[in-house]
């Protein structure tokens, strides 16, 4: 097992009267890629906002190397270009905005954004403004992603296409990944392991090591296979 | 054509409005100093244009720069009441309180404290215009996506970067809107400042004008500063298409 990445234990929050979390326990390699499923509303949000440091546990302890949330809308900034929107975290921490284009730039062309760098948000396909985010997250120089359901607002064949180029943006920029989502499928084709969680309070019900070669296809045996048993023990 | 279909409109509605207000003036025996036909409105405009002119340029600098004296403090005033919860509390009834003064009974202690100079005028205007700069911009900023500032978080930008990149340009359509409304009371704020105490001006002008049964001239200053008021609102329109475009599109999530 490597260094811990991310190491939760007897984590609790609570919101007023409603647990988000109770007794969660969770560990994350260094460079492992971790999906979480889970019914909604079962504290998967909550326990990345715990991870990224902008939320404190009620009880338990959350350690993790610095981690980067990447929310679930992609909130890019109408008045600036893909570009800057991309570059943002540089120049939020005090680079020039020419510096810190000029880091950005190169990540268009190796992420397939290539030609997108001066269009405006609304001027992009939800797919685009999904990578554009994700360079953002990956530019704020964090060695932990905190991904929320990323995809969850794109069609079913974007979707699928986006599931291939995160695959291929990690593998160029390896990172400690913490995917959130509630897509079963998703979480087998991209993680090394998935966690399953239970309805409110979250917490861990059940693992599943992934351990198929990549990339893979969502039709192979094994995939399917794998997705049959996360859905046997959401219940 | 559909330009010219779309002022159709507005122009067959100000003709219609022109129309009824002459036969009023002419066949209901109304008096000419009450209430003058727009004729003699027409006429007053072109017989007095070189006073009307030179009155124009005095008031017309007493709004603009009373505009700029609202835009500096009211953003600000905003600014300050973002940044400080405290001050906030503290001051915002008080603000709202401010506006509730009727400026014609300021007016006067105003001009015995700063002279009969630009300087009462300014303050008035900016007294007037303050108040709506101040509530939108303050508003925009405080309206700003909680989601966006948790991402500002997690990006580690410090309260003066989340400011810089995120607050202060999602407030910008808002600011923009505070302006427009500040550009239409100004021109009332500039006549009630030169009524208070001022030998120029459009507003001096119209005072003049009534005793001296000259009302067809004193409705020819009110149209003179409807017409700048409305040029002044049509630029700051233009601004905002400028300046704001993101603003007038849906702003939602990718579909």
């Amino acid at each position: 097992m490597p260094a811990k990445g991310v190491e939760i234990a007897g984590v609790s929050r609570a919101f007023g009267d409603v647990v988000a979390l109770s007794g969660m326990d969770l560990a994350v390699g260094r460079g492992e890629v971790v999906a979480v499923v889970g019914p909604s509303g079962c504290g998967k949000s909550t326990l990345l906002e715990l991870v990224c440091g902008l939320l404190r546990p009620d009880a338990g302890t959350v350690a993790s190397e610095p981690a980067v949330l990447m929310p679930q809308r992609d909130l890019l900034l109408p008045w600036s270009s893909a570009l800057d929107n991309a570059a943002l975290p540089l120049v939020v921490r005090g680079e020039s905005r020419g510096a810190a284009r000029e880091r950005a730039r190169p990540l268009f062309g190796q992420l397939g954004l290539a030609g997108f760098e001066a269009a405006r948000p609304h001027e992009l396909s939800g797919g685009m403004r999904q990578r554009v985010a994700f360079l953002r997250t990956l530019l704020a120089g964090k060695p932990v992603l905190a991904l929320d359901e990323p995809f969850a607002s794109l069609d079913a064949l974007t979707r699928s296409q986006m599931q291939e180029w995160l695959e291929g943006a990690l593998a160029r920029e390896p990172r400690t990944v913490l995917l959130v989502t509630h897509d079963v499928e998703e979480a087998v084709v991209l993680a090394d392991r998935v966690v399953v969680m239970s309805p409110r309070p979250g917490r861990v019900v059940g693992e599943l090591d992934v351990g198929l070669p990549r990339p893979r296809a969502r039709t192979s045996s094994d995939v399917v296979a794998l997705r049959e048993r996360a859905l046997e023990m959401l219940g | 054509m559909t330009r010219a279909r779309q002022l159709a409109w507005p122009v067959l509605l100000a003709l219609a409005l022109l129309g009824a207000w002459e036969a009023y003036a002419r066949l209901g025996g109304v008096d000419d100093f009450l209430l003058p036909a727009p004729t003699q409105v027409g006429e007053a405009l072109w017989v007095d244009r070189g006073l009307l002119w030179d009155d124009f340029l005095v008031t017309a600098q007493e709004v603009v720069l009373g505009i700029g004296v609202a835009l500096v403090a009211g953003i600000a005033c905003a600014v300050a009441l973002h940044f400080s919860p405290l001050l906030r509390r503290a001051t915002y009834p008080l603000l709202v309180a401010s506006q509730t003064i009727p400026i014609v009974v300021i007016a006067p202690l105003l001009v015995v404290w700063l002279g009969y100079d630009l300087a009462p005028k300014l303050a008035i205007i900016g007294l007037i215009c303050f108040f709506p700069v101040t509530v939108t911009a303050l508003d925009g900023l405080r309206g700003v996506d909680p989601e966006l500032r948790k991402l500002m978080r997690t990006l580690d930008a410090s309260r003066w970067q989340a400011f810089r990149r995120v607050e202060a340009p999602a407030a910008l359509p808002s600011l923009l809107s505070g302006a427009k409304i500040a550009v239409a009371v100004a021109v009332i704020g500039a006549v009630l400042a030169e009524q208070a105490g001022s030998s120029e001006g459009l507003g001096h002008l119209i005072l003049q004008a009534i005793p001296q049964f000259e009302t067809a001239r004193a409705y020819a200053a009110v149209v003179v500063l409807s017409a700048f008021a409305v040029t002044l609102f049509g630029a700051l329109t233009l601004a905002e298409r400028r300046l704001v475009p993101w603003a007038h599109r849906s702003q939602g999530d990718p579909a």
